[in-house]
C-alpha cells in the first residue's frame, strides 16, 4: 500500500496549522482587556475573543440565539467607548439610530482594547440554571407544556412574563421562551413550545426531550412584564403560543384574589389549537373580573364552535368600548400585534400603555 | 513577455471566468447588487485568487509531484486556499484595519468559492510556468471583477429607471444580464488564446 498520499496530506495539515497558530501566538495577542459595564462594574477579560463569549465567560448572559454567528440580531448592546468600527455583518439588524448611539452586535465586537458598554440593568441579573424535565404534555397537535425543575441554582425571581432562554445540547444556540408559569411556581417553571417545522430546538424539545433529561437555560429576559404598581384593568391578547407569557400574568393575578378587571383574547386557527379552554373557564366561574374570549379565524363550517369567529383583533374590536382605564399586554406574532395594537389605540388606549412581545 | 500579456488579457477577455466559465456564480449574483459591495467583493477575489494560486504551483510542482501524491492535488488545494485565507484574515485584522473594515465579510466567503479553485486547477491542467501563473491567475481575477461590476452598474441603473417585472427581480435579472453581456464577449473570440 502506498502510503506516501497519506503522510503528505497530513505534512500538509500539520505545517498549515503550525504556521497559522504560530501567527496567531505572536501577533494576535491583545493581553488583558477591562470592560466596564454601565460605568460601575469593572471586568478584565483575555482580549482577542468576542463580546458575547467574554461576557458569558463572566456569568453574564446577553440574549442570543444563534451562537454568535450574527444572524439573530439578538445581541444587542450599546458601546460606549471602543470596540473598532461597525461591521458590514452587523449593519442589517443595526436601524441608523441605534449605530448613531454605537449600538452593535456583541457577537460581532471583538475586544483589542479596552471597553466601555451599556446594557439594560435586568440583564445584570441573568444567570445560568442547570435543571431536569419534570413533566411533558402536550397540549395541542402542535405544542407541548413542559415543566421544569430548576436544580443548581434552585431560585430564580422574575416577573411575570419574562422569558428564559433554552440551551440546544451539543451547540452553542438558545431559543427563547416565555415563563408559562406564577413566580411562586419556583423552583418549577412551565415553558409552552410550539412545534416549528424544521426548527432546531423545538424540533429537540418536541422529539428527543424526555422526563429526567438535564435543561439549560439562562435568564431571565424581556422587558415585558406585568406592571405590578398598576391599578389598570387588565386586557391580554394573545396567540399560539403566546399564551405561556399570559398565563403566568394569570396566574399571578389569581394568587393576588384578581384585584384587577382582567379581559383574555386568544386567538387561535381552527378549535385543535385551543387548549386550556376548561381550566380559564373555572377561572372565569371562580372571578367574575375575568372574561375569556377565545376567537378562532377558521373556525368550522359544522356550527360545533359558538364562540367568536374572526381574527382576534376583529373581535377585540367588538368586545371593548372604551379602553381609557386599561393596559394591554399582547403576546405574539408580529402582524397580530401591529394590527391589535391600531385597535387598541383607536379604542383609547394609551400607546406608552401598550406592552408586547412579538416572535 | 508577449505571451504573458496574450495570457493576461485572453483570461479577461476571451476567457473570462465568470462569463465564459460560468464560475464564482453564487457571489456574482448575491453581491452584485451595488457597485460598493461588488468592488470590495472583487478586490477580495483578486487577492486571494493570485495569493492561492502563486502558492498552489510550487505546492503542486515541488511537493504533490516529488511526493506521487497528485491523487491529493484538490483537498490538499482545498486545505492551502483556507489556510491562506485564515492567514490572510489575521494579517489584514492586524496589520490593516481600516482595510478590514470592507473585506472582513468577503474573505471567508472566498474560501468556499468556486473561482478560486478552478484557476489553481486550470493552472495544473493548461501546464503553465510559475510566471504564467502569476498573470493568469492576476488576469482571471480581475475579469471576474469587471464581469461583476459592469452586471452591478447596470443593476443600479436599472433599479432607479428599469422597470423589471416582480418575478424577474434578483437572480432572474442577472442572469439575463450577465448572458447579454456574456453574448457581446463572445465579440473576442479567436482575437487571443490562453
Amino acid at each position: 500500500m502506498n502510503l506516501l498520499p497519506l503522510l503528505t496530506i497530513n505534512a500538509v495539515l500539520f505545517i498549515i496549522l503550525l504556521i497559522l497558530t504560530l501567527f496567531e501566538k505572536i501577533f494576535l495577542r491583545y493581553g488583558d482587556c477591562k470592560i466596564t459595564i454601565n460605568k460601575k462594574k469593572e471586568l478584565t477579560v483575555q482580549g482577542g475573543e468576542n463580546l458575547l463569549q467574554a461576557l458569558s465567560e463572566q456569568k453574564i448572559y446577553i440574549p442570543s440565539a444563534c451562537g454568535g454567528k450574527a444572524t439573530c440580531g439578538h445581541c444587542k448592546v450599546q458601546v460606549v467607548k471602543g470596540g473598532g468600527p461597525i461591521l458590514p455583518t452587523e449593519e442589517i439588524f443595526i436601524t441608523s439610530e441605534q449605530k448613531a448611539e454605537g449600538y452593535r452586535l456583541a457577537c460581532q465586537v471583538k475586544i483589542k482594547e479596552d471597553l466601555e458598554i451599556t446594557i439594560p440593568e435586568h440583564i445584570l441579573e441573568t444567570r445560568e440554571y442547570s435543571a431536569v424535565l419534570e413533566n411533558k404534555v402536550s397540549v395541542t397537535h402542535d405544542i407541548v407544556e413542559l415543566t421544569i425543575l430548576l436544580q443548581e441554582p434552585a431560585q430564580l425571581k422574575f416577573q411575570p412574563g419574562q422569558y428564559v432562554q433554552f440551551l440546544v445540547p451539543g451547540t452553542n444556540e438558545f431559543r427563547a421562551y416565555s415563563i408559562a408559569s406564577s413566580p411562586s411556581l419556583v423552583p418549577r417553571i412551565k415553558l409552552l413550545v410550539r412545534l416549528v417545522p424544521g426548527g432546531l430546538c423545538s424540533s429537540y424539545i418536541h422529539e428527543v426531550l424526555s422526563v429526567n433529561d438535564r435543561i439549560t437555560l439562562t435568564g431571565p429576559y424581556g422587558e415585558f412584564f406585568l406592571q405590578q404598581e398598576s391599578k389598570r384593568s387588565i386586557i391580554c391578547i394573545a396567540g399560539g403560543c403566546g399564551m405561556a407569557p399570559i398565563q403566568s400574568i394569570l396566574q399571578y393575578q389569581i394568587e393576588q384574589g384578581m384585584p384587577r378587571p382582567f379581559l383574555f383574547f386568544f386567538g387561535a386557527r381552527t378549535q385543535k389549537d385551543l387548549f386550556y379552554t376548561e381550566a380559564l373557564r373555572e377561572i372565569e366561574k371562580k372571578y367574575p373580573k375575568f372574561q375569556y374570549i377565545p376567537a378562532l379565524s377558521e373556525a368550522d363550517e359544522s356550527g360545533s364552535w359558538e364562540g367568536e369567529t374572526g381574527l382576534v383583533t376583529e373581535v377585540v374590536a367588538r368586545h371593548l368600548t372604551d379602553g381609557g382605564n386599561f393596559e394591554a399586554y399582547m403576546c405574539g406574532p408580529p402582524p397580530m400585534i401591529d394590527a391589535a395594537t391600531g385597535v387598541l389605540q383607536n379604542k383609547g388606549i394609551d400607546e406608552s400603555k401598550i406592552y408586547y412581545d412579538k416572535f | 513577455m508577449n505571451k504573458l500579456i496574450i495570457i493576461f488579457l485572453a483570461s479577461i477577455f476571451t476567457n473570462n471566468i465568470a462569463l465564459t466559465y460560468l464560475l464564482g456564480m453564487c457571489p456574482f449574483i448575491s453581491l452584485s447588487r451595488n457597485l460598493k459591495t461588488s468592488l470590495g467583493m472583487g478586490i477580495s477575489v483578486i487577492v486571494v485568487v493570485t495569493l492561492t494560486a502563486i502558492i498552489n504551483w510550487p505546492v503542486y510542482y515541488f511537493v504533490l509531484i516529488p511526493l506521487h501524491s497528485t491523487i491529493l492535488t484538490y483537498i490538499v488545494f482545498i486545505i492551502v486556499i483556507a489556510g491562506t485565507v485564515q492567514l490572510l484574515e489575521m494579517i489584514i485584522e492586524k496589520f490593516f484595519p481600516v482595510l478590514q473594515a470592507v473585506l472582513g465579510i468577503f474573505l471567508p466567503l472566498i474560501t468556499v468559492n468556486c473561482i478560486v479553485l478552478a484557476v489553481s486547477l486550470f493552472v495544473i491542467l493548461r501546464n503553465y510556468s510559475f510566471l504564467e501563473t502569476v498573470f493568469f491567475s492576476f488576469g482571471s481575477a480581475v475579469g471576474w471583477v469587471v464581469a461583476i461590476t459592469v452586471v452591478a452598474a447596470i443593476k443600479e441603473k436599472l433599479a432607479l429607471t428599469g422597470d423589471i417585472p416582480k418575478k424577474m427581480k434578483g437572480a432572474g435579472i442577472t442572469m439575463v444580464i450577465a448572458g447579454i453581456i456574456s453574448l457581446s464577449f463572445l465579440g473576442f473570440v479567436g482575437m487571443l488564446a490562453v
